[in-house]
C-alpha cells in the first residue's frame, strides 16, 4: 500500500470519529496563555467553532489516532470484521493537525479517541503520548478530551487524566445483554469498573487542590460517557434508567446519545433502518428534565408510553403534563418554583423571570406571554390575574393541539 | 433646580460620544446629567458617524447647551450592578438609540431602585435585549474568526495570523482581550469594516477600520479544515434548521469551510440512501423483518445471494427436526454431500456424528439439526468441489437465518460444533480448547456448549484421533446430562 497522505489520513480518521457525539468542550479549569510559551485558553464556557450540516457543532478537532482494531463490535463501523479503508496516525502528526488548526482559530482543543491496535496498554500509551506531547513539549493550554480504554492498566488511565481536561469510556449499550450481543470482547464490568476509579481519581485529586496549591489537576471537566440509541431493543424506559444509574454511581457530568446510524459496511445482526432522530432528541430532552427541573427518573418513566418508550410527536416534559394533568392548572403567581418547572413551555430562565417580576406585579397574561416564547404552549396549563384555562385543561384533544405541526426545512430558500 | 425647570427653558443637551463603544465617557456624562436633573427626552446623545445627530446640521443652536455643572449637594447616582453589566454590553450594540434608552432606565432607576427585577418591563426588557444580542455577536466573534497565516516580507520572518471579520456590533474592542489570552504567544491582527487590532506577542494596537483586500486570501491548512468539515459530518442525520440556527448564512463568506455546506447538503440524501442500500444487499430483498417461520426461512435462504457463498454454484441447505426440540445441534455449513441432498448431515461427518450421538444416548431425530452458513463454500479443482471454511464475515452475514431459526424453536440448549457455530452463536472467535465443557449462557436464556467439528475427528490419526474422540464423548455426554436437567421440571 502506498504510503498514505496527512489529508488522506485525516479524511480516514475524521469519518471514522463522527460516530461519537461528545463535542463539549466547556466547563473544565480556566486558563490562558498568558505567561507560558504556547497557545490556548478555555474560559469557561465552550465554543462551537462551526457546525455541519447534521446540525452539529464541530468544537474540537474530532479524530482516531488509528481505526485498525482487534475488537470486532457489530455497531461500530472500524471493527475488525468491517472492510473500511484503514489509517493510522502517529502522535506527532496529531499534534501538528492540533496546533495548526488552533492557531487559525478553528478549534477549541482536541478530542482523540482510537481503535485497539495491538492490546489494550500499547493503545492508551499513545493517546496519552499524544497529550503529553501537546502539554509539555509545546505548552498547549486549550481543551483535550481522552478516550480511555477500559480494559488499559489503571496507572495508563491515570496518566491521561492528568494530561486531559475530560476523559470519557464509552458504556455503549445501555443493557448489558445488548453488550455481550453487539460487543462481544467488552465486558460490562470492567467498563464500569474502570468508570469508578476515574470517579475517586476526580475526587481525590480535587480533594488534594483544596489542601496543597500544587497538587495536580485530574480531568477538570469531569468524565463523561455515550450510548448507542436504537441497535438493540432497549426502550427508553430502560434508557433513562441506565442513564440515572450512571450519573448516580460515576457521577458523570454528561450521559450522551447516539442514534444508531446505519453504517456503512453494516454488521448483519444490526437494525438496518435507523431509530427516528427525534428518538435522540427526546432523550437529551429527559436528561435535561432530571438534570435541571427536578424530575425524578421514575417520573421520566411515568412519561414512556406502553412500549416503553417517550412519545416521538411531544415532548416527554408535555407528555408527564397530559398524564397528570390533576397537577394543573398551575396559579403563576402563587405557585412554587418546583410547580412552575412542571409547566409545559416554561423553562429555567422563564421560570427565574417569572418569580423575579411577580414580586412586582401581579402577572397578568399578556406578562407571561411577554416572558415565554409561545403563551399558546403555556396557557392551559396556568392561571394568572385575568386567565383560567376552564375547559381547556380537560380537553381530550389537547394532546393534538399542542403538538407541533411537522414543517420542512428548506435551506436555500431566502 | 427641578425637572420642570428644564422642561419650560425648553433646552437640550447634545453629547457627542468619542467612540460608539465608550462606556466609560458615556457613565461619566449620564451620571453628571442625572445629578443635573435632566429628563431623558432633553438629551441628544450623538456618536462618531452616527446619522442620529438632528443638531449637527443646526447651527451652533440657541437650544443647545453644553454640559451642565451638578449642584455641590447634588444627590449620588444610583445604579446596581445588573444595570451596570447589563449597560457595558448593551453600549456596544449598533442601534443608534441605546444611549437613549439606557439613559431613560438609569433616570427611571433612581425613582425604583429594583426596576431591574421587572422582566415584564419594556425598557428592561429592551436592554436585556440589545445586550444578548451583543453577546451573542461576540461569541460568535470567537467562534468564526479565521486566521490565515502569512510569510512576513519585513524580514522579520515570524508567522503573522490575520483575520477578517465582520461583527454587527462595536465588539472588536472589547473582545481584543479574549483573543490576547487565547493567541499570547502568536503575531495576529484582526481586520474589521469598524477597526482592527495587532498583538505582536508584548502590545495591542489599534487600527483603522479595514477592507477585506487588506486579508490574505487563503492558507494551505484551509484544505486539511475543508476535508474535516467534510468527514466529520454525518450525512445519515440531515439538520440544516439547527445548523442555520447556530451559524447564520451570513457569516459563511468569511468561513472557508462553509462553501461546502451547498454540496454536502446535496449528496447527504444520496449517501445515506447507498450507506442503507450497502447494508440492504446483506438481506435478501423484502426480507428486512424476521420470517416467523421455518418453512419461510427455507424459501428465503434459497434467494439469499448477500454473500460471496451465495453466489457459487450450490443449494442453500435448510435445518431440520422438530420445530420445538430442546437441542439444537449447529455445524458449519453443509459439505459436498449435503449441497447435493438437500439435507444437513448426510456425508462423511454426518455419519460419524450419528455413531457418536447414539453412543451418548442421544436421540438425533428429536435434535433440531443445522449449519451456521447456510451455503456450501468451495473451490473447483478439476471435477472436485474442495471445501473452504467460511470466513467471519461470511459467518456474520448468515448470522441472520441461524437466530431466525433459534427464535421459531427456541431450543434450551445449543451445541454447537466447530469454531464456525461458535462464532455463528457468540459473535466472536472462541477457542474450542478454553471453552468446551462448560455452559455458556445466551441472552434469550438458553444455554450454548461448545465442543469440536466432527470433520476434524475424521482429518485426524492414531492415538491424536483417539483423545479427540474421548474428547467429544465426555462433551455429548454432559450435554446429555445436562439436558435430561433441563428437561426436568
Amino acid at each position: 500500500m502506498a504510503t498514505q497522505t496527512v489529508l488522506q489520513k485525516l479524511e480516514i480518521l475524521a469519518d471514522a470519529a463522527k460516530y461519537d457525539a461528545s463535542c463539549a468542550s466547556s466547563g473544565t479549569a480556566k486558563r490562558t496563555s498568558m505567561g507560558g510559551k504556547g497557545i490556548g485558553s478555555t474560559e469557561g464556557m465552550g465554543i462551537c467553532h462551526a457546525y455541519a450540516p447534521d446540525g452539529r457543532c464541530i468544537s474540537l478537532l474530532k479524530i482516531l489516532l488509528t481505526n485498525h482494531c482487534v475488537f470486532d463490535c457489530h455497531y461500530c463501523v472500524n471493527r475488525k470484521s468491517s472492510n473500511v479503508a484503514r489509517a493510522r496516525f502517529t502522535p506527532q502528526e496529531v499534534v501538528d493537525l492540533t496546533l495548526s488548526f488552533y492557531r487559525r482559530n478553528y478549534i477549541e482543543g482536541l478530542f482523540l479517541s482510537s481503535g485497539i491496535v495491538k492490546n489494550s496498554n500499547h493503545t492508551m500509551e499513545q493517546l496519552v503520548e499524544v497529550a503529553r506531547i501537546l502539554r509539555e513539549e509545546h505548552d498547549f493550554r486549550g481543551y483535550i478530551h481522552l478516550k480511555t480504554i477500559p480494559e488499559a492498566d489503571a496507572e495508563i488511565v491515570h496518566q491521561a487524566g492528568l494530561y486531559a481536561d475530560r476523559v470519557s469510556i464509552n458504556v455503549e449499550l445501555p443493557t448489558d445483554s445488548g453488550l455481550t450481543r453487539l460487543a462481544p470482547d467488552k465486558d460490562a464490568r470492567q467498563i464500569e469498573g474502570a468508570m469508578g476509579r476515574v470517579k475517586s481519581d476526580i475526587s481525590e485529586l480535587k480533594d488534594a487542590r483544596k489542601r496543597f496549591k500544587h497538587a495536580p489537576r485530574f480531568a477538570p471537566a469531569g468524565q463523561s460517557t455515550q450510548m448507542i440509541v436504537g441497535a438493540d431493543a432497549a426502550t427508553d424506559a430502560d434508557i433513562v434508567g441506565k442513564a440515572s444509574r450512571l450519573y448516580d454511581n460515576f457521577r458523570l457530568r454528561r450521559v450522551y446519545y447516539s442514534a444508531f446510524s446505519p453504517i456503512p459496511d453494516a454488521s448483519a445482526v444490526l437494525p438496518l433502518k435507523r431509530p427516528p432522530l427525534i428518538r435522540e432528541h427526546r432523550l437529551y430532552q429527559s436528561d435535561w428534565l432530571m438534570r435541571f427541573y427536578g424530575y425524578k427518573p421514575v417520573e421520566v418513566m411515568q412519561a414512556t408510553e406502553a412500549d416503553g418508550n417517550l412519545p416521538l410527536d411531544i415532548d416527554p416534559k408535555l407528555a408527564w403534563a397530559l398524564k397528570f394533568r390533576e397537577q394543573f392548572p398551575v396559579d403563576v403567581n402563587r405557585a412554587t418554583k418546583e410547580q412552575l418547572l412542571r409547566v409545559p413551555g416554561l423553562g429555567v430562565k422563564a421560570v427565574g423571570k417569572i418569580l423575579a417580576s411577580r414580586r412586582h406585579r401581579n402577572l397578568r397574561l399578556d406578562d407571561v406571554a411577554r416572558l415565554t416564547l409561545s403563551v399558546t404552549k403555556v396557557r392551559p396549563f396556568i392561571c394568572t390575574v385575568d386567565w383560567r384555562p376552564v375547559m381547556l385543561t380537560d380537553r381530550a384533544d389537547l394532546r393534538s393541539l399542542l403538538a407541533p405541526k411537522t414543517e420542512q426545512l428548506e435551506l436555500f430558500t431566502a | 433646580m427641578s425637572a420642570l425647570q428644564h422642561l419650560q427653558a425648553d433646552t437640550y443637551h447634545v453629547v457627542h460620544l468619542p467612540e460608539p463603544d465608550d462606556f466609560e465617557f458615556w457613565r461619566e456624562q449620564a451620571r453628571t446629567l442625572v445629578q443635573c436633573d435632566v429628563p431623558p427626552d432633553r438629551i441628544a446623545w450623538v456618536e462618531p458617524g452616527g446619522n442620529g445627530d438632528l443638531f449637527a446640521a443646526a447651527p451652533a443652536a440657541e437650544s443647545e447647551r453644553g454640559m451642565p455643572v451638578p449642584p455641590a449637594d447634588a444627590r449620588l447616582v444610583r445604579a446596581n450592578k445588573r444595570f451596570v453589566t447589563l449597560a457595558r454590553n448593551a453600549i456596544l450594540h449598533s442601534d443608534p438609540e441605546r444611549f437613549a434608552l439606557l439613559y431613560r432606565l438609569l433616570w427611571r432607576l433612581q425613582a425604583n431602585g429594583r426596576i431591574m427585577e421587572d422582566k415584564a418591563d419594556p425598557d428592561v426588557r429592551r436592554v436585556e435585549e440589545l445586550a444578548k444580542n451583543v453577546r451573542r455577536d461576540s461569541h460568535k466573534m470567537h467562534a468564526f474568526v479565521r486566521f490565515r497565516l502569512v510569510e512576513d516580507e519585513d524580514g522579520e520572518g515570524g508567522e503573522h495570523y490575520v483575520a477578517w471579520f465582520e461583527p454587527d456590533h462595536h465588539i472588536l474592542r472589547a473582545n481584543a482581550g479574549f483573543f490576547m489570552r487565547r493567541f499570547a504567544n502568536m503575531r495576529w491582527s484582526i481586520l474589521t469594516p469598524r477597526g482592527s487590532l495587532h498583538w505582536d506577542g508584548t502590545t495591542m494596537s489599534e487600527g483603522p477600520p479595514a477592507e477585506r483586500s487588506d486579508a490574505p486570501e487563503g492558507d494551505p491548512t484551509e484544505d486539511l479544515w475543508r476535508s474535516y468539515y467534510a468527514s466529520i459530518f454525518n450525512p445519515a442525520r440531515l439538520k440544516i434548521g439547527a445548523m442555520l440556527k447556530e451559524m447564520p448564512k451570513k457569516y459563511w463568506k468569511n468561513m472557508p469551510e462553509a462553501a461546502l455546506i451547498p454540496e454536502l447538503v446535496a449528496g447527504a440524501q444520496n449517501r445515506e440512501a447507498q450507506m442503507v442500500d450497502k447494508g440492504k444487499s446483506l438481506f435478501a430483498d423484502g426480507l428486512e423483518d424476521r420470517p416467523d417461520t421455518l418453512a419461510a426461512i427455507d424459501k428465503a435462504i434459497h434467494a439469499c445471494r448477500k454473500c460471496p457463498i451465495g453466489q457459487l454454484d450450490n443449494h442453500a441447505v435448510m435445518g431440520e427436526g422438530p420445530d420445538d426440540a430442546a437441542l439444537m445441534i449447529v455445524g458449519e455449513q453443509p459439505g459436498d454431500q449435503e449441497d447435493q441432498a438437500g439435507r444437513p448431515f448426510v456425508g462423511p461427518a454426518g455419519q460419524l456424528l450419528d455413531v457418536h450421538l447414539e453412543k451418548a444416548g442421544i436421540d438425533r431425530r428429536g435434535a433440531y439439526v443445522t449449519n451456521t452458513v447456510k451455503h456450501f463454500k468451495y473451490v473447483q479443482r478439476g471435477k472436485r468441489r474442495l471445501h473452504q471454511n467460511p470466513g467471519a464475515k461470511e459467518i456474520d452475514t448468515c448470522r441472520w437465518w441461524i437466530e431466525s431459526e433459534r427464535a421459531i424453536v427456541q431450543p434450551k440448549l445449543v451445541l454447537a460444533m466447530g469454531a464456525s457455530a461458535a462464532r455463528g452463536m457468540l459473535g466472536k472467535t472462541v477457542s474450542i480448547t478454553k471453552a468446551r465443557g462448560r455452559p455458556i449462557p445466551l441472552e434469550d436464556g438458553s444455554e450454548l456448549w461448545v465442543t469440536a467439528h466432527p470433520s476434524y475427528l475424521l482429518r485426524l490419526d492414531g492415538p491424536a484421533r483417539e483423545e479427540q474422540a474421548r474428547l467429544f464423548d465426555a462433551d455429548l455426554a454432559a450435554v446429555r446430562t445436562r439436558l435430561a436437567e433441563l428437561a426436568a421440571p
